[in-house]
């Protein structure tokens, strides 16, 4: 009753075809847009901004990477750590190489080094599918791991082999490094991502689109169609890689202020999978929701402990949050294998229709 | 041009000049070898039988030992130790067949990969809760497995060799034989290639997909558990292992998936590679090679033959 | 409605033929020194007892398999083998016996994917989609809804194709083809698996085909009722080597056709 499109009929194509066709959906996002814009940044604490939206916007930005490579064009990556991290050594590179450009610039610059990684990198896909792209993504997340650390001039000779991020300003508002505060970072965060979202779902929506799609589907087919694989595979890694490193030079300049090696090793490839898998494969929405969840995760683990009263030690607690995660990511798998942006897609169903049952 | 020698001459140069260090690194690399090698195995025989891609053999590995080494800590005499904990594994495969295969029997092979991944992080988070994250010492010498080495003079100098790994060898070897052997000679080996191939189809010929799979687990956990004494035996019982047993995914890729001949072969390959690669052309690029050398021969191997060594050739048909 | 590549091909010309062309697999003998041609216009039909032979010989037209011996000639090229992006960029299009479509893609989606070779704009107009690449997917769309009104599956334009019934894809796979505005159309066992009525359905379909749009139709097909009232000229196949080559009546009246298909040994 409350999502009934009864009533909205589209009288060309191209407004069927827009992204939001539905009005209650159009209603929806300028909430959301509202929200997320204006009120948050108003009301919210800086502990709840900084902790938890924050991050939960870079990495959404990292799951919509990796599900643009392994949800709509099926080539599944366990090297998501590693471009990310070539991001955001890029962007430390570019920001202390060239102090005097705006530090937005060179985050998006570092993108286009992590697409030329991913390109690189994604050159065996032409020959190789499945589990055993798998293992040669694996190739390249050991690699630059280890570049990251044995090459000093990454992150300019520091004995602690870490990056510190500099002091940068935004028409005159400092915005990155120690002074700059969680708010200004957050809407930075906020506007990169939001914008970002908005091109990939472009691109979904299109020719591009369909063409990942097919080779995800049926590649055999797709050949025959006249779709060039090897031109869509690689598009797929380079604008995946792009993503992946902006959200990596974001995590490092706009959340984290400093990073090393670790930060980029094979658990953060591991932790975006599961996001993409919980989240929904093949979903822009899905990146968010299981972003979200992980994320989520601890706090709510957090506030269930103080709600119960239980004396748990934050080391246990960390290890419950494996426990719970290993089983949520089977809990899905069993009951809704496309994620919880399928059980998103259920909800509005039922939303439609009720309060009649189907 | 000095690279190019750097390169191409002179590690082979310091082989020949030093002959002794050359078999020392290539037993080192065949001892690395044969550990991987058992890893894989476990991958073969979960992957043979049920087509499941298990990602959490690796800490299956480290699990085991972790059980094993805490329950002696806790007083348990070693052998009784062991006795539980190869029980602790029966019970594990019973579980992951009852709440993981039997929900998703029939899913997608990613589906049941990513499966896995949960499994994984399932095991991380028991393993460090009971047990703690701290690098434990694995009771060898209560497990009677012997101790120091053997020094052999040889080649103008001597090479060392470690009487456990002599051991691991020979267990190792023995294992491999004796799997061999049960899946193809006898009936239960012949069920478990079938339910590999297709479960919709054994199902409706009558094989009990539940006892299949409980088998299958419960021999790779004792395949992890023999693997986790080995490998603690070297080095400490540590939640580092779970990385390094992702080793064995190159091992998998050069000898195919439903191998088990073909895991040892490619196991060898991986570590004696690796190790050459790291002692003589490690210094070139600063050292630590060791860490992502094994993938790049994977990879190479990968874009020759995409099925590997002893893979099947898949042929898809239109 | 023609597709780049390829002088005019003038009716009643051959469009395509097959010379001398074999294939093996490992011992076995797809296809054996197997020559036809296929008459712009015309339908022709591909026949014979099961392995005989014709989805290889599709798949070798179409470039998905490449003959070890033999040429193909199509639009007065020679080669002796298709790449699949020159078969479709030339104008080759076709179905599958086991349905081939994108599952997790609507039927919409499915068929604006045929629509692949006439769509060039950019990645950077895609990227903003203002102007030209939405003046692009409008006009597209146009084609495929025609093609869609065409073959009467308005109601299930949104639904995912892994959910519809087998004779429904099958029609869906159809509209791919047909968006790609083929001169020639391959259609391997299009009636399989359908009743009565779905089987006089994709007839009409495959006859409005030919007739409105002039495209010819190479197709496999064991309904002889449907062979003989569809096809202009037939081929039989039995075991990779071309028995009979003539009208439907002359190839019904062979006495070589009818041992195969009742099994007669030779």
């Amino acid at each position: 009753m409350f999502y009934r499109e009864a009533g909205q009929y589209k009288t060309s194509y191209q407004a069927d075809q827009a992204l939001f066709p539905i009005r209650q959906d159009q209603i929806g996002i300028v909430l959301i847009l509202a929200v997320t814009f204006i009120l948050v940044p108003l009301t919210a604490s800086d502990f709840v901004i900084d902790s938890v939206l924050t991050p939960i916007l870079i990495f959404s930005l990292a799951a919509i990477g990796l599900n643009l490579l392994t949800g709509y064009t099926g080539l599944l990556s366990l090297g998501t750590g590693g471009f990310m991290g070539v991001g955001a050594f890029a962007c430390y590179k570019l920001a202390t190489i060239f102090p005097g450009i705006n530090i937005i610039v060179m985050i998006i610059c570092s993108g286009f080094f992590a697409a030329a990684a991913g390109l690189l990198f994604g050159l065996p896909s032409l020959r190789i599918k499945g589990f055993y792209l798998a293992v040669a993504t694996l190739a390249s997340q050991f690699f630059l791991s280890w570049c990251f650390i044995r090459i000093p001039w990454l992150y300019n000779y520091n004995v602690s082999a870490s990056i510190e991020v500099p002091a940068r300003t935004l028409f005159g508002i400092e915005i990155t490094g120690p002074n700059a505060t969680a708010t200004t970072r957050y809407l930075i965060v906020l506007t990169i991502v939001a914008v970002m979202t908005w091109l990939a779902s472009n691109l979904i929506r299109g020719r591009i689109g369909r063409t990942w799609m097919a080779v995800r589907d049926m590649d055999i087919a797709a050949e025959l169609i006249g779709i060039k694989l090897y031109q869509t595979k690689m598009l797929a890694f380079a604008v995946s890689s792009f993503y992946c490193g902006v959200a990596g030079a974001m995590l490092v300049f706009l959340w984290l202020g400093n990073a090393e090696s670790e930060s980029f090793n094979i658990n953060q490839s591991f932790l975006v999978l599961f996001m993409v898998i919980i989240g929904g494969l093949g979903s822009l929405l899905g990146s968010y929701l299981g972003a979200a969840l992980i994320f989520g995760l601890p706090i709510v683990l957090r506030m269930v402990k103080s709600a119960l009263g239980l004396s748990i030690t934050s080391a246990h607690l960390e290890h419950i949050n494996f426990i719970t995660l290993g089983v949520l990511i089977i809990f899905f798998l069993i009951v809704e294998p496309n994620g919880l942006a399928r059980l998103w897609q259920i909800g509005k169903q039922k939303l439609r229709v009720w309060p009649f049952p189907y | 041009m000095h690279l190019l020698y750097q390169i191409f001459i002179d590690p082979f140069v310091q082989m020949g000049h030093a002959p002794d260090l050359l078999m020392q690194t290539l037993w080192e690399g065949l001892v690395a070898g044969v550990l991987y090698s058992l890893i894989a195995l476990g991958f073969v025989l979960i992957f043979k039988a049920s087509g499941v891609f298990n990602f959490a053999q690796g800490i299956m590995v480290v699990f085991s030992a972790l059980t094993l080494v805490g329950l002696y800590a806790h007083g348990v005499p070693a052998f009784f130790a062991l006795g539980l904990t190869i029980g602790v594994m029966f019970l594990l495969a019973l579980a992951v067949e009852r709440f993981v295969l039997r929900p998703l029997v029939n899913q997608a092979e990613i589906i049941l990969f990513m499966a896995t991944f949960g499994l994984t992080y399932i095991l991380i988070g028991f393993g460090e809760l009971i047990f703690g994250g701290d690098p434990k010492v694995m009771i060898t010498d209560q497990l009677l497995l012997p101790s120091g080495s053997y020094t052999i003079k040889m080649l103008g100098g001597f090479v060392q060799m470690q009487k456990i790994d002599i051991a691991a060898a020979v267990i190792a070897s023995l294992m491999v034989a004796s799997l061999a052997v049960f899946f193809q000679k006898t009936r239960i080996g012949r069920a478990l290639r079938a339910v590999a191939d297709s479960h919709r189809a054994a199902l409706s010929v009558g094989i009990s997909l539940e006892y299949i799979w409980v088998t299958v687990w419960f021999a790779a956990g004792i395949v992890a558990l023999a693997t986790g004494i080995m490998w603690g035996a070297r080095s400490n019982v540590s939640f580092a292992l779970e990385i390094i047993a992702l080793k064995a995914l190159p091992v998998l890729i050069l000898g195919g998936f439903t191998s088990i001949p073909g895991a040892i072969v490619g196991g060898i390959i991986i570590g004696v590679g690796e190790k050459i690669g790291e002692f003589y052309w490690g210094p070139l690029f600063g050292s630590g090679i060791e860490e992502w050398f094994a993938y790049v021969i994977a990879l190479v191997f990968l874009l020759f033959r995409p099925q590997g060594l002893f893979g099947e050739r898949i042929i898809e048909r239109i | 409605m023609r597709a780049p590549g390829g002088p005019d091909v003038a009716v009643g010309d051959v469009l395509l033929s097959v010379e001398n062309v074999s294939l093996t697999f490992g011992g076995v003998k797809a296809v054996s020194d197997v020559s036809f041609d296929i008459r712009k216009g015309e339908i022709r039909a591909i026949i014979g007892p099961n392995g005989a032979g014709k989805t290889s010989m599709l798949n070798i037209i179409n470039g998905f398999y490449h003959p070890h011996l033999g040429r193909i000639n199509f639009k007065g090229e020679t080669r002796s083998k298709m790449r699949p992006h020159d078969a479709a960029y030339g104008g080759i299009a076709r179905t599958f016996q086991n349905v081939a479509l994108f599952r997790g893609m609507t039927v919409l989606d499915n068929i604006m994917a045929g629509r692949m070779l006439k769509m060039h704009k950019n990645f950077f107009w895609q990227l903003l989609r203002f102007g030209p690449a939405t003046t692009e997917e409008v006009e597209n769309r146009h084609r495929v809804e025609q093609i869609i009104d065409f073959l009467k599956i308005q109601e299930i334009r949104r639904t995912p194709v892994g959910r519809l019934p087998y004779g429904l894809q099958k029609r869906v796979e159809l509209g791919r083809a047909l968006a790609m505005e083929p001169d020639l159309l391959l259609l391997d066992e299009p009636m399989a698996g359908m009743n009565i009525e779905e089987k006089e359905d994709m007839s009409r379909f495959v006859l409005d085909v030919n007739d409105h749009y002039g495209t010819t139709i190479a197709l496999i097909e064991h309904d002889m009722g449907v062979v003989m009232d569809l096809s202009d000229r037939v081929v039989v196949l039995d075991h990779g080597i071309k028995i009979a080559d003539g009208t439907p009546d002359e190839v019904s009246a062979d006495q070589g056709v009818i041992d195969a298909y009742l099994g007669v040994a030779h």
